[in-house]
């Protein structure tokens, strides 16, 4: 180790002089590391933000178990189970309440250009307080009145008319299924891939939206807990208990199956995966230009270093030397020129794109595996540094 | 005296197969420690080859070939290298890197020896170039130094970690005759200093009385070994 380190520091670090006095070059492969990089943190972000929007739904749920269709894709399609199965549970004797929860997706005109367009709508009991979002728990009681509504203010699309006039407390009117329908006040969640916002309403002004629906039909059942009892424990019984035309599942669980619904099953995932694969290939073959003409650009003074006495392993650490530093130094304008992108691309599309040190973590690791490929596939070039053929 | 380099019956071939074509026939040659010697002869005739070979840059086929009492015939690639550790090697073009500086090119030939610090590295390359008259150059760049000077720092590389034979392969073709002449006598002065044994390989007549044997090749035969008379 220390004979190791020794070496290091007597070495003469030509992959950094050799870069550093080819200014032209070093910019070259520095923009090209960053344009690979700032691809790969788009397309992670926005696979991150698909993940993280589509489960906030899902998380902010208020509930410790959560009853589903065994049909249940996502929170968008979520089939409906019998509401008698809620009255089962209670059965259990960890089981405090099992209330059901209404979802599905409508077609509805745009306050303020009379468009249509679809957005989820989400229902339940407003006496039973069904998610953990304190904004709505105090509005509640303006749902008990027929077809009101509250509405997402992090909806995509603009409705910024709208929510002025809301804030406002002036009455906001639309249309949705040809029934008039008063926006009586908003919340946040935001816009996620599967819908472009949400409306909360009771659960009979739902009924009144769906006439094919019938209250016996839950989208979801929200089971909360005795005080004492274990989440888990109790899923599990309740899971022996309940026939198997209704999965039941813990709330962490339910996020989960939510999450892995978009991951594998939905083709989203594949393609950020492979638009990362695309960056990452683009930096391997721009990175591999520039040292490779660092090379060849050197392979005299390299067969000189041979005629020395110098090894072939001085040469491959020259090389795989100027790939680290690119990396590194590529990895600078790579991160910080998304951090602005993620912000753009958050205003457009009411996204939940941010930066993460994970990724940031990942990215750079990737960046010197994708500089290391570079490196070692120009290294092949200095088979041709041979001393005796080139003197 | 010993030999340094002792070369009996060495024979060369290039290519494979049909295009097989020898072009070192029977060498037979001893340089003597100390010994300057210049080795002439048309282009074509093997010179350089016969150089590469005692350099250890090119692996001897058959014969005998012992430099510095290692026998380089049948020398695997790992023993060739360290055996080009004890050589200064000066080539027809300088070769010097651009990205160093003067005393960083002329630092790459100490690299190799580990028994030095950074700091004697350091003292010993400005030595080796003051001696070469570019004390006043260490920071240069090869790009801001002349022909005749870049041929002078690479000299300092070869020298500076005093190896026991320099081999030197047309050092003044591409310079001046005032320059050539310079380089050479500081070749000359060196060698003698450091007690080391110069193999030159040359086209040029205006150096050839700094020898102390001139050897003639022609058509991959020596053909002539003459001692020149003590100056």
């Amino acid at each position: 180790m220390m004979g190791w380190l020794q070496t290091i520091q007597r070495r003469t670090p030509l992959g950094w002089l050799q870069l550093s006095r080819e200014r032209s070059r070093l910019l070259v492969a520095l923009s090209g590391i960053a344009f690979a990089d700032v691809l790969m943190f788009m397309q992670l972000g926005f696979q991150n933000a698909l993940y993280d929007s589509n489960t906030k739904m899902s998380r902010a749920l208020d509930a410790d178990i959560i009853l589903v269709s065994p049909q249940a894709r996502n929170t968008q399609n979520l089939s409906t189970f019998s509401r008698r199965r809620l009255y089962q549970a209670q059965d259990i004797a960890g089981v405090k309440s099992a209330e059901p929860f209404y979802s599905n997706v409508i077609t509805w005109k745009h306050p303020d250009t009379q468009k249509e367009t679809s957005i989820q709508v989400i229902a339940f009991n407003p006496d039973r307080p069904a998610l953990n979002l304190p904004e709505v728990n105090q509005q509640l009681n303006e749902l008990k009145l027929p077809d009101q509504v509250l509405f997402d203010r992090k909806s995509r699309g603009n409705y910024q008319t709208a929510l002025t006039k809301i804030d406002q407390g002036q009455v906001v009117a639309t249309e949705v299924e040809r029934r008039t329908v008063t926006i009586s006040g908003a919340f946040a969640l935001g816009a996620s891939f599967g819908s472009d916002g949400i409306l909360i309403a009771s659960d009979q002004t739902f009924l009144h939206f769906f006439p094919k629906r019938d209250a016996a039909s839950a989208s979801l059942g929200l089971i909360h807990v005795k005080p004492g009892y274990d989440a888990k424990q109790v899923a599990t019984e309740l899971d022996a208990y309940l026939p198997n035309d209704v999965r039941v599942l813990t709330h962490q669980e339910y996020i989960q199956f939510e999450e892995s619904f978009w991951k594998s099953e939905s083709p989203i995932g594949f393609i950020f995966g492979m638009g990362t694969g695309m960056a990452f290939v683009v930096g391997v073959v721009i990175v591999y230009q520039v040292l490779s003409t660092d090379v060849n650009s050197h392979l005299k003074e390299y067969a000189t270093f041979k005629a020395m006495g110098y090894r072939n392993q001085y040469l491959l650490a020259i090389v795989f030397e100027e790939a680290l530093i690119l990396a590194f130094l590529g990895f600078i304008p790579g991160f910080v020129l998304p951090i602005g992108l993620y912000q753009l691309a958050a205003k457009a599309t009411a996204l939940p794109i941010y930066m993460t040190t994970v990724r940031a973590i990942a990215v750079l690791i990737l960046t010197v595996i994708m500089c290391m490929i570079s490196g070692a596939i120009a290294t092949r070039k200095l088979q041709s540094a041979d001393p005796a053929d080139m003197f | 005296m010993s030999p340094v380099i002792s070369i009996h019956n060495l024979n060369h071939f290039f290519g494979q197969g049909q295009l097989r074509k020898q072009v070192l026939f029977d060498v037979n040659l001893e340089i003597n420690a100390g010994e300057i010697v210049i080795m002439t002869g048309p282009s074509g005739s093997g010179k350089t080859t016969l150089l590469t070979l005692v350099g250890g840059l090119r692996s001897a086929q058959s014969g005998h070939l012992q430099v510095l009492g290692q026998e380089l015939c049948g020398a695997g690639a790992g023993e060739l290298t360290l055996a080009r550790r004890h050589n200064g090697y000066i080539f027809q073009a300088h070769n010097l890197h651009n990205s160093l500086t003067a005393l960083q090119n002329v630092k790459m030939g100490l690299e190799l020896h580990n028994h030095l610090s950074v700091a004697d590295m350091q003292t010993q390359a400005a030595a080796m170039l003051e001696h070469v008259g570019l004390g006043n150059r260490l920071h240069y760049y090869p790009d801001d130094l002349s022909g005749g000077q870049k041929q002078r720092v690479a000299i300092a590389r070869a020298l500076v970690s005093r190896p026991k034979i320099v081999l030197a392969d047309e050092p003044t073709a591409a310079l001046d005759s005032k320059s050539g002449r310079d380089v050479v006598t500081l070749m000359q002065t060196l060698a003698k200093e450091q007690g080391c044994t110069i193999l030159l390989v040359t086209h040029d007549n205006r150096i050839l009385d700094i020898a102390d044997r001139i050897v003639t090749m022609e058509d991959g035969k020596l053909t002539g070994n003459s001692v020149l008379a003590a100056a």
